[in-house]
């Protein structure tokens, strides 16, 4: 059966479920006169639970499970004909799967590959009519076991709540699961990938030229797994955005907790607040389309010589997305320090201007910190402005004019397109992958540290 | 003579204007690089939405577009309509006669030309054998011509003057028209210009939008209540808690590496769907939720759970029938913003495939698919000068969306307000 049939199935039989449950709990026959002790509402509710979830088990279940039976037996078919264990057996797994749903055409397909499509194809098929036997029955089991256990003095209520409270339990415990898949992923292929590239030649390593042979007479193109580029690519990139968004970001703070009247903070705070919403893959065509040619052509006035994908342009419209959310996070942290500092400091015939520099400015200083070290995380993990804006060779360069790469391009750039899973290149993103959400990870605990442990001062 | 102490305040006041000034510079700064931006996109983008097309009287000849009785939409979808649409034009300059001219006359024509005529005999079958007058699309190059994109005359010039002069004569003869261009809005993408539309990639991004509110919005819900309603303080609440503060703050581009390996890689989920983007995004959707809706759970009186309590009500009772309701507006503000920024992020639906080449509107969650964001990109990449204005265009469509969406959250929030004074 297809998926939509089978989602038709599994509504039908929950709803009613739940509609027989709360007529039976209704019924006054079946009550023989009395009062049943949980409302027909929780009657229907717990009848269609017992339907509903068991049929959620075994298609979570079978989801889970079934790749491991047919993916060994498809690609014993490849390895059974070519006599030898199967090389690239995720990409060709990947290309059979696709031929077979017909994403791809057969044409330009090996004879063992068209028998390997054959026989996924049969299995999955009989694979689909066993999944839809155990989905039908597990529901139909559910069905007849939710029927029985209705009674006049059945807790329905008390059994459903506490269903509900272990849901509830669950969800929040996805946060947990996303985070382990996360980690999951990222270690498992950046092991994978550290058997090829020893870890320190990846750390340390200055040459980054991640193209790999894909056959293995291939000559010439080793490949190169040198980070060392692509961080201080990121550095600078991050660097020159903070240079522009700290001070803007800052005193645009400053002036609207401090200074503002009302009337521009109505305009003023919308106007930031738009600044935030615009995707980032629109600011990376800003930066590509309209900053990058400015650039160009502001230095050839002055006799330098920009690359049109130069860091500076990245760099500069990242730091303005980043704007506000700094001045957001400092304007928090300046409207909570006590109002007793800043009277007081007044009341001692100090400006305003004096006020803010020697008596607020000093007391949010742990806040502000946070802010802009929550900052450059978002300016490290900034992808979609640097995949447009900067460039994609790898250069190690201090000049902002130069065309520099950056850790989360190289991501983008190498999993882009059809990959395979087994050689280093597409590999090495995950190691990148994971050498980024640690350093946003420590950049974030520390943010949030300090800016609670700045909280607690003044509570 | 002022003395010393007038001197100092003077100093003092001075600096005091300059800081202050600083401020002010700062918020200018912001906002004119905002203006600049929309400017920027408005006025190279704006022309999209237009096209220009040529005025042809096309003679449906039955042979000469291959297409035999009965005049089903089948057999019409077959018809080949590109020899009646160059007769067409051919009948325009009788005196270009040697086929290397004609096929320079023919190239001003967009490769669209001949799906007008399909279009049209799909809706009025009868016509076939009379000679009717159709506005078919320019090619990209003279669309960006008559848009004044492209220059008449310099060193990478992309015409050549003759086909210059019969476009001007094109233009005399009143036969070029430029007509709102409902084919961008609501069509598939293109590898040319002037047909390319984002109506895929609308619809792609509606799907996973929805993919990602029926997964978040739930399971939003159902963890701020946990935490908020039933969570003792212990070890794993306070896991979770931070776990959730995690995810707010991981870059989007891992959440897009999470996607590849886990969804797609371990459990198989077809590639490049809406589905899949719409579960990564749900992920990236869950943390705004859920401090959304903690906040407006905690803003509720305490009053109306004791009442509750005291009628009898279980504390799960408490807190479907009574607290959430309450404290609904509040959550749905937190889960419009969190599917706002959902609709604008890009790289992790880059990293599950939704990059392709698709020109087909998808039809389910389930089909290969582009996302409007992604689209902005490919076309953003793409070396075509005619992609330029269409990738502003874009733009603007996506930001339309995301200024809709947010003036719906703040209405939502403003009658709320005046509910609760």
């Amino acid at each position: 059966m297809t998926f939509l049939q089978l989602l038709l199935v599994f509504i039908a039989l929950s709803v009613s479920a739940g509609v027989l449950g709360w007529r039976r709990a209704n019924d006054p026959v079946f009550l023989q006169g009395r009062r049943p002790r949980s409302r027909a509402v929780y009657h229907g509710s717990y009848m269609a639970l017992w339907c509903a979830l068991p049929m959620l088990i075994v298609a979570l279940g079978w989801l889970s499970v079934e790749p491991w039976f047919i993916r060994p037996a498809v690609l014993q078919v490849l390895g059974s004909v070519a006599g030898q264990p199967v090389e690239h057996a995720a990409f060709q797994y990947l290309e059979i799967r696709n031929i077979a749903a017909g994403i791809l055409s057969d044409a330009n397909a090996s004879e063992v590959i068209r028998l390997a499509v054959e026989r996924y194809r049969s299995l999955s098929q009989s694979a689909s009519v066993v999944f839809s036997g155990l989905f039908l029955l597990a529901g139909i089991l559910g069905f007849y076991r939710g029927y029985q256990k209705i009674a006049v003095d059945f807790p329905a209520r008390e059994r459903v709540e506490k269903f509900v409270r272990f849901f509830l339990l669950a969800s929040s415990m996805v946060a947990i699961l996303a985070t382990l898949g996360i980690v999951l992923a990222l270690v498992v292929e950046a092991l994978r990938f550290f058997k090829h590239v020893p870890l320190l030649d990846f750390l340390l390593g200055l040459q980054w030229s991640p193209q790999v042979a894909i056959r293995a007479d291939q000559v010439g193109s080793s490949g190169a797994f040198g980070a060392i580029p692509l961080f201080a690519g990121t550095l600078l990139i991050a660097l020159i955005a903070m240079l522009v968004a700290v001070p803007i970001g800052l005193f645009s703070a400053i002036y609207l907790a401090e200074y503002a009247r009302p009337s521009v903070r109505t305009i003023a705070k919308p106007m930031l607040e738009i600044l935030a919403g615009i995707p980032t893959v629109v600011y990376g065509f800003f930066a590509a389309l309209t900053v990058a040619p400015l650039i160009v052509r502001a230095s050839a006035t002055v006799g330098l010589q920009a690359s049109s994908e130069s860091a500076l342009a990245a760099g500069l419209v990242m730091g303005v997305m980043i704007i506000p959310f700094i001045s957001s996070l400092s304007d928090d942290v300046i409207n909570s320090v006590p109002t007793s500092l800043r009277f007081g400091s007044l009341a001692m015939g100090a400006t305003r201007s004096e006020t803010i520099k020697k008596v607020i400015l000093p007391a949010a200083l742990p806040g502000i910190m946070g802010a802009i070290l929550l900052a450059v995380s978002r300016a490290i993990g900034e992808t979609m402005i640097v995949v447009m804006a900067a460039g994609l060779a790898s250069n190690l360069t201090a000049n902002p004019l130069e065309s520099v790469t950056t850790v989360t391009a190289q991501i983008v750039t190498i999993l882009v397109g059809d990959q395979e899973f087994d050689s280093p290149k597409t590999l090495a993103a995950f190691a990148l992958g994971l050498t980024l959400f640690c350093v946003t990870l420590v950049l974030n605990f520390i943010a949030l540290k300090i800016v609670r442990h700045y909280e607690e001062r003044y509570d | 003579m002022m003395t010393s102490n007038e001197k100092q305040v003077r100093k003092r006041n001075r600096a005091e204007v300059r800081f202050r000034s600083y401020g002010v510079l700062s918020l200018l700064a912001a906002g004119s690089v905002l203006l600049f931006l929309i400017y920027t996109i408005v006025s190279s983008g704006y022309s999209a939405f237009f096209r220009a097309t040529v005025l042809l009287d096309v003679q449906l000849n039955a042979e000469h577009m291959d297409v035999t009785p009965p005049y089903t939409q089948d057999v019409l979808m077959q018809g080949r309509y590109t020899s009646v649409v160059k007769q067409a034009l051919y009948a325009q300059f009788p005196e270009v006669t040697d086929r290397k001219h004609r096929r320079a006359l023919a190239k001003m024509l967009s490769p669209g030309a001949e799906l007008v005529v399909r279009d049209y005999l799909i809706d009025h079958p009868d016509r076939i054998g009379s000679t009717v007058s159709l506005e078919v699309p320019l090619s990209s190059d003279f669309d960006q011509l008559y848009k004044d994109h492209l220059p008449r005359s310099g060193e990478h010039i992309r015409f050549t003057a003759t086909q210059l002069q019969w476009y001007d004569r094109l233009r005399q003869e009143a036969r070029i028209h430029y007509r709102f261009n409902t084919q961008f809005l609501f069509g598939g993408d293109s590898r040319y210009p002037e047909l390319a539309g984002i109506g895929g990639a609308v619809v792609g991004s509606l799907y996973a939008l929805l993919v990602c509110f029926l997964l978040a919005f739930p399971l939003g819900i159902a963890a701020a209540t946990y935490l908020e309603e039933f969570a003792r303080e212990s070890r794993l609440t306070r896991i979770i808690e931070a776990n959730i503060n995690n995810l707010a703050a991981v870059p989007s581009v891992i959440f897009g590496l999470l996607g590849l390996a886990i969804f797609l890689n371990v459990f198989g989920l077809p590639r490049s769907t809406p589905l899949v983007g719409g579960m990564v995004l749900s992920l990236m959707t869950l943390p705004t939720i859920i401090i959304a809706t903690r906040a407006s759970i905690r803003a509720v009186s305490p009053g109306i759970r004791q009442a509750a309590l005291g009628m009898g009500a279980s504390p799960i009772q408490v807190v479907f029938h009574h607290v959430l309701p309450v404290a609904m507006p509040g959550t749905l503000t937190g889960t419009i913003i969190g599917l706002a920024q959902a609709l604008g992020e890009t790289a992790p639906l880059l990293m599950i495939g939704m990059v392709a080449f698709i020109a087909d509107i998808p039809a389910t969650p389930l089909d290969a698919s582009a996302a409007l964001p992604v689209q902005i990109f490919l076309w953003a990449e793409s070396a075509e000068r005619g992609f330029v204005e269409k990738t502003s265009a874009a733009i603007m469509v996506i930001m339309a969306f995301l200024i809709l969406m947010n003036l719906l959250a703040v209405i939502i929030r403003s009658k709320t307000q005046s509910k609760v004074e």
